[in-house]
């Protein structure tokens, strides 16, 4: 379902993605781990569409269609969805009312009606408890004074909501103690499914103890250099990253 | 980020057309003469035209104030017409039905509803086009409840014990310069008198549209709730696109006798001008109320329009345990300039007096607000709060608060907060990464912004408020 080819890109003067190639197909959960500033967060910006970051080389494709030439919102509503690290605040904006308009932009895209106020509050408050959040964090502005953890599990409210085909998590357990990191598992697991393809990108190997990945992947400088099954992440636990530095040097 | 935004905002102002209509405009120039000519024009009594001539004569010695936040060219009054009339009006029409139908459609066309057979929501409409007013539906409904809802030009004739009391009453001639011109030269604008104990049956509105080239506007409008009474009052404003600046000054008084409550909407959407800045209105307007004992004066606006603002609707708490509240939004975008707020002059026991502002810049825009809130002597145990926050969209606007505090009673309480944000890049990004595009992203944000405010107006307008902002700022960003 995604295809990345060769992918070069840079953010401002900066080129930070040197070539990096990834396959993910429908079904499967890809775990891209690597150190601090080596470019994981640019490749979840570059595939959703940030502007500010510059696609310079190489290809994705996306259910078989050139995915870069997509404005951020078409890709959202083909089923891209990503998780951000830093979810912004909307003060003013309800999150409900966020919610409800971004459903309605995605259903309406897909060609299913869109649904009515009532069902919408059922479903929504239904999610609400899956990812453990009171249902008063509807009522207020989108990740208005929410803590760290809050933001996190209203990304994963709001992915549960737009049943996306592709899900990128960026990050989304860091910070997290233990009961809310089981919390967010628990929502991409029940997410796992044959059609659907997800990558999930994480600091620490304890998140893939829950969500047990297909396919690790080390991304260092911009690159994919090791990829490999859970074991992986295993080794790079009791090695760190500089083990893989002089594998690849 | 404001790459993004900009590209998204640009000007579109649907009420631009022209009505293609023969007028009666008196040539250019300001003397003796001319304020002569428009009194014999509405065949005014003798007092009529010497309350007139003595803003005139007071006029003269005054200087055009600089203080607000604005530039702009200065106007040449000298080159204004200061009366422009429908042609097919000389005669006076005596019912609507009377009314040239090419007039009822610049109003349909607006939106504003001119048949009473097809009015929603029930809503009274005295329509101003130019200098006179054109028509009000539902004089007879209101009647019968003893209301009074007529064109200003009319009241001086039928009712004027009433205008003589209470013109300028709150607004004296020599209150400032564009309060002056307009006691000198108004044309016309909606009389309301709501008689004891009466709860008018209906909102009233009144629309107001500036047509002829190289005009003035210069309404004069003047409600009166007596005692215990109580009205709602929406005015509108819209303008044909022109590229030379045309000037509105008018002047609102409001007077709230013991116990009465008077709710005054204002949705004004006079032409902004263009992108370039070229065009549009200037828009110099004096409001005020007077509130008498446990009287109530609440002022909300939804200012959208206009070149360049000058508006501070304010309220004078003389009776003890009298209310002013004050809710305002203003939006400005390309090269409008907004400097508006209001003054909350509190002078009897318990007055108590709410202010949200909320303004919205965009592109290269100007917005300030400009609040006064005055605690006299005598105003024991009165209390002010005062909320202001403003959205920039855009890095290229500005936003300016001003606020002035004078407090000369010990037991007064004034409480101030004030705050800024930004639409940014990142909100927008999050937005669109969920499906929705930009545009709806910032009206969205916009409207979110505003919610405040927008309780505040009658239902109806809420939503075309909401709409008119969305019109207002469309294509928002990127
Ligand atoms: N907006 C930006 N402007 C310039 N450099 C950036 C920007 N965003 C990220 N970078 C740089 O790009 C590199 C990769 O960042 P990022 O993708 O966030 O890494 P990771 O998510 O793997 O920690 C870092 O060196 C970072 O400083
Ligand atoms: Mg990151």
């Amino acid at each position: 379902m995604l295809n990345i080819n060769d992918l070069h890109a840079r953010v401002e003067d900066t080129a930070i993605l040197h070539g990096l190639n990834l396959e993910v197909k429908p079904g499967e959960v890809h775990a891209i781990m690597g150190p601090n500033g080596a470019g994981k967060s640019t490749l979840g910006n570059v595939l959703a569409g940030r502007p500010g970051y510059e696609v310079t080389g190489g290809s994705v494709t996306y259910k078989g269609n050139d995915l870069l030439e997509l404005e951020a919102e078409e890709r959202a509503r083909a089923g891209v969805f990503l998780a951000f690290q830093y979810p912004v605040e909307i003060p003013g904006v309800s999150n409900m009312e966020f919610l409800k308009a971004s459903v309605d932009a995605i259903r309406t895209a897909r060609g299913d009606d869109v649904m009515s106020s009532m069902d919408f509050i059922k479903l929504a408050r239904e999610k609400c408890k899956a990812v453990d959040l009171p249902q008063d964090f509807l009522k207020r502005g989108v990740n208005e004074g929410f803590s760290g953890g809050e933001k996190k599990r209203n990304e994963l409210l709001q992915m549960m909501l737009l049943e996306p085909s592709l899900c990128i998590l960026d990050e989304t357990d860091s910070g997290l103690d233990i009961d809310a990191l089981q919390v967010v598992a628990r929502g991409v697991n029940a997410l796992r499914s044959p059609d659907r393809g997800i990558i999930v990108v994480t600091h620490y190997q304890r998140l893939l103890d829950y969500i047990v990945p297909d396919y690790v992947h080390v991304l260092a400088k911009g690159r994919i250099v090791k990829s490999g099954g859970r074991e992986l992440a295993l080794e790079l636990e009791k090695h760190g990253y500089s083990w893989i530095d002089e594998e690849v040097a | 980020m404001s790459e993004n935004i900009d590209q998204y905002l640009k000007s579109e102002y649907s009420a631009g057309w022209i009505t293609d209509i023969e007028s009666l405009t008196i040539p250019p120039g300001l003397n003796e003469d001319v304020i002569r000519l428009i009194s014999a024009k509405k065949q005014e009594p003798e007092w009529m035209l010497e309350w007139r001539l003595k803003a005139y004569r007071a006029w003269l010695e005054m200087k055009e104030p600089e203080w607000a936040h604005v530039v702009y060219p200065k106007p040449d009054f000298q080159a204004l017409s200061y009366y422009s009339s429908p042609k097919s009006m000389e005669d006076g029409p005596q019912s609507l039905d009377e009314v040239d139908p090419e007039l009822l459609r610049t109003y349909e066309k607006l939106g504003i509803p001119v048949h009473e057979q097809e009015v929603l929501a029930g809503v009274a409409v005295d329509m101003v086009f130019d200098s006179v007013s054109v028509g009000t539906t539902f004089r007879q409904k209101l009647k019968d409840a003893g209301v009074i809802f007529c064109p200003i030009s009319e009241a001086v004739h039928e009712y004027p014990e009433l205008v003589k009391k209470y013109l300028g009453s709150v607004v004296p001639q020599k209150d400032n310069f564009y309060a002056a011109l307009n006691s000198a030269v108004f044309s016309d604008g909606s009389f309301v008198y709501i008689p004891k104990g009466v709860r008018c049956p209906m909102e009233l509105s009144t629309y107001f549209r500036i047509n002829e080239a190289k005009t003035g506007q210069f309404e004069r409008t003047l409600i009166i709730a007596d005692e215990g009474s109580q009205v709602s009052y929406l005015e509108g404003c819209t303008a044909p696109m022109r590229d030379e600046n045309q000037l509105h000054a008018a002047v609102v008084e409001l007077v709230a006798l013991d116990d009465a409550d008077i709710k005054y909407s204002t949705v004004q959407n006079w032409y902004p001008g263009d992108a370039q800045g070229k065009g549009g209105i200037y828009n110099f307007v004096t409001k005020r109320g007077i509130a008498h004992n446990r009287s109530k004066i609440s002022w909300t606006q939804v200012e959208t329009g206009s070149a360049v603002t000058w508006k501070y609707p304010s309220c004078i708490l003389k009776g003890d345990d009298s209310i002013g509240e004050f809710y305002s939004v203003a939006l400005t975008s390309n090269y409008q300039q907004a400097d508006t707020g209001t003054k909350m002059i509190h002078l009897g026991k318990n007055t108590r007096s709410t202010i949200i502002a909320k303004g919205i810049s965009a592109k290269q825009s100007s917005n300030s607000y400009r609040g006064l809130v005055k605690m006299n002597p005598g105003a024991e145990g009165a209390r002010n709060y005062t909320q202001c926050d403003s959205l920039l969209i855009g890095d290229k606007c500005g936003a300016h608060t001003f606020p002035y505090i004078e407090s000369k009673n010990p037991t007064a309480v004034i409480e101030h907060e004030a705050t800024t944000s930004k639409v940014s890049d990142d909100q927008l990004f999050l937005c669109q990464q969920r499906g929705i595009d930009a545009e709806k992203a910032v009206s969205m944000i916009v409207n979110g912004f505003c919610k405040d405010v927008f309780r505040e107006l009658p239902m109806e307008f809420a939503v075309e408020a909401g709409k008119l902002l969305e019109v207002s700022l469309e294509g928002a960003v990127g």
